[in-house]
């Protein structure tokens, strides 16, 4: 009970991971290489030449293995976007031989209305982020902060689900969507809605946030109560600003979750004109020449690799989250 | 006679004191539940409760009342447990279950030691930590579907093809990859552990920050190397991640849908037909309505099998990281 240290690896791993900066005070910049007290080699092993000599050789190993298989793929990627189909097809590797094609580009993005299928999935993202995070964070406040009667039981039917595997969900959430109840005739296919709405239900969002809640300390909501705070001036004032690292996490998991998306927008969006990328991608290869195509598909992959580069720390950070703190 | 007389009703005199404040919150007035902040507790619950009826809780119940009937959309009649019968005696799903089987035994084999020799490398070098694991989680970055069809032109048959173009290079003659029956699962599987692995890896390096260093102290004092630091320390403290890893990955590998529905559709000869494709076959391959019954059917199968293991899961995180 009172050596969490021993018993908890994971959060303490967890919590060093987001926390522990700069433990030798050198640099000002937080990244993984000021974290780590020590690891498995001592100072004094790596004082040796033979683990130095390992070392280096270490080095040079995940360099060109990582530089291979992370950058690699992208870097050919990008290449072949801008190169003719006869180049790519013949001498894959080689750096135009003929030239750089760069009006691929421009046939991808207007002809086979990339443009289009690029603002959809946007969109779709946009409201599949605001969807999950409006009701990770309201119910995580309701179920952690306010507590009313009936919460456990709320809480035990939600967590219950994260035993459900999606799948299960698949065709009853299919004819959900087909003929929705307490409509009538309406259908939700071919609308936003049907993406959005089903995403909202993501307990695993929403059990984030309430520990993440939970661990707020309790005397600024007394303090902020005996203010005269209301439940939603706590909820907007002081609980949403306090809980910004975790609405980051859930921000990233929503957006990349929808931009990924694949079987379940070909199933309720089937009208071409409001597919997503993931969608209209596979579907538009046998009619699109294939220079333009890997123009298309390097197109699509902008936006998740800026936000990657831009926010990397934070999707590490969701990365470790989402192995070791689910459940 | 009379000592029993004025015990008698004390006993009934003891409960009182402790039932009004009870009973006083669940008879409350609507206004003072309003006072309480009921009607705010019931907003904020609200939004999740509508979605979870709607888009969760109803549809897992609906999916049981489903499996157990033959339905055409408008009318439902009850068949028992026929749609279990209609499956689990059909030899295609038997098939299904092996490929899948098969795929998660690849995946493990291929992506299980990799991203764990990876991480545990990264964790010792002092300076570039950052950088490596930028570039190893990249691919998990890359829209799946658009990493299976780049990855479905470099496994082009054709000598020219990228990998046959690499493989070329080594003096390796050029492969059939997906086209080929016995190529073409474990082609699939490269590439979801190519883009999975960077996942992996980030998990893995936060985890190994999480072994005490002293344990490392006390093995050098007993002249351990660091092979033996490795074998005797590392993995040791990292088996309880590495099991829920391993969890979590064959309930992920269960469920693959993209890879063998883009990559080559089940194919070549069923060689790559899932669980996943097969229910998705069932469902939605027939235009005028699918044979939902023994969709669900399988779906409620293959989700038992999937809560139980969730559940081990789910006891085990709960346990190493609360205790």
């Amino acid at each position: 009970m009172s050596a969490p240290m021993s018993t908890s690896p994971l959060r303490e791993g967890m919590r060093g991971f987001l926390s522990r900066r700069n433990p030798f005070g050198r640099g000002k910049r937080e990244s993984l290489d000021d974290l780590a007290d020590r690891t498995i080699v001592s100072e004094s092993e790596r004082r040796r030449r033979g683990t130095r000599f390992g070392m280096s050789v270490t080095h040079v190993f995940l360099f060109v293995t990582l530089v291979i298989a992370g950058l690699g793929p992208i870097l050919w990627l990008a290449k072949s976007a801008v190169t003719p189909t006869q180049d790519t097809i013949q001498q894959p590797f080689a750096l135009w031989p003929n030239g750089i094609d760069w009006a691929n580009l421009s046939t991808a993005w207007n002809d086979i209305h990339i443009d289009q299928y690029f603002w959809n999935t946007i969109v779709i993202a946009l409201g599949a982020w605001f969807t999950q995070l409006f009701i990770a964070t309201t119910a995580g406040y309701a179920l952690s902060v306010l507590r009313p009667r009936y919460a456990p039981v709320l809480n035990a039917l939600v967590l219950a689900t994260l035993f459900i595997p999606g799948i299960v969900l698949l065709v009853p959430l299919y004819l959900t969507i087909v003929n929705p109840p307490f409509l009538g005739d309406v259908s939700l296919l071919n609308n936003y809605l049907a993406v959005w709405l089903p995403m909202g239900a993501n307990a695993f969002n929403i059990l984030l946030v309430k520990r993440f809640f939970d661990n707020l300390p309790r005397e600024i909501f007394e303090a902020a109560k005996t203010d005269g705070a209301g439940p939603f001036r706590l909820f907007w004032a002081i609980v949403l600003p306090m809980s910004k690292p975790i609405l980051g996490v859930v921000s990233v998991f929503a957006i990349i979750a929808a931009w990924k998306d694949y079987l379940w927008p070909m199933l309720v969006l089937p009208n071409p004109a409001v597919q997503p990328l993931s969608v209209r991608l596979p579907a538009v290869q046998s009619q699109t020449e294939l220079d333009v195509f890997l123009a298309a598909l390097a197109i699509a992959t902008l936006i998740p690799i800026g936000m990657f580069l831009v926010f990397q720390s934070v999707f590490l950070r969701s990365a470790g989250l989402g192995g070791a703190v689910k459940g | 006679m009379t000592a029993t007389l004025p015990e008698r009703p004390a006993p009934a005199a003891v409960p009182p004191p402790a039932a009004p404040p009870a009973r006083r919150k669940t008879s409350r007035s609507p206004l003072t539940w309003y006072r309480g902040g009921g009607l705010a507790n019931l907003l904020f619950v609200l939004p999740m409760v509508f979605v979870f009826v709607f888009f969760s809780w109803s549809p897992i119940v609906q999916s049981v009342v489903m499996s157990l009937q033959k339905t055409n959309m408008i009318v439902s009649e009850w068949v028992g447990i026929d749609n279990y019968v209609a499956v689990l005696t059909d030899p295609e799903l038997g098939r299904a279950v092996i490929n899948t089987i098969y795929f998660a035994l690849l995946a493990l084999l291929f992506g299980f030691p990799l991203p764990l020799l990876m991480a545990v490398l990264m964790s010792e070098v002092r300076r570039g930590k950052g950088l490596y694991s930028a570039l190893a989680y990249l691919p998990v970055v890359i829209p799946p579907v658009v990493a299976v069809l780049l990855w479905k032109f470099f496994y082009s048959a054709d000598p020219n093809g990228v990998f046959n173009t690499v493989l070329a290079w080594v003096g390796i003659p050029p492969q059939p990859w997906i086209q080929s029956t016995v190529q073409a699962m474990p082609s699939l599987v490269l590439e979801a552990t190519w883009a999975a692995a960077g996942g992996s890896i980030i998990i893995y390096l936060a985890a190994l920050l999480s072994v005490p260093p002293e344990l490392y102290d006390a093995a050098e004092v007993d002249g351990a190397s660091i092979w033996r630091k490795v074998w005797h320390v590392t993995l040791p403290q990292l088996r309880g991640i590495l099991f829920i890893m391993l969890i979590l990955q064959v309930i992920a590998t269960a469920q693959v849908f993209l890879e063998p529905f883009l990559f080559t559709g089940g194919g070549p000869a069923g060689a790559t037909k899932t669980i996943l494709l097969y229910i998705y076959d069932k469902a939605f391959r027939n235009s005028l309505g699918g044979d939902y019954g023994e969709a669900t059917a399988v779906s409620v199968l293959l989700a038992v099998v999937l809560a139980i293991l969730s559940w081990l899961y789910f006891k085990l995180t709960n346990r190493w990281s609360t205790q």
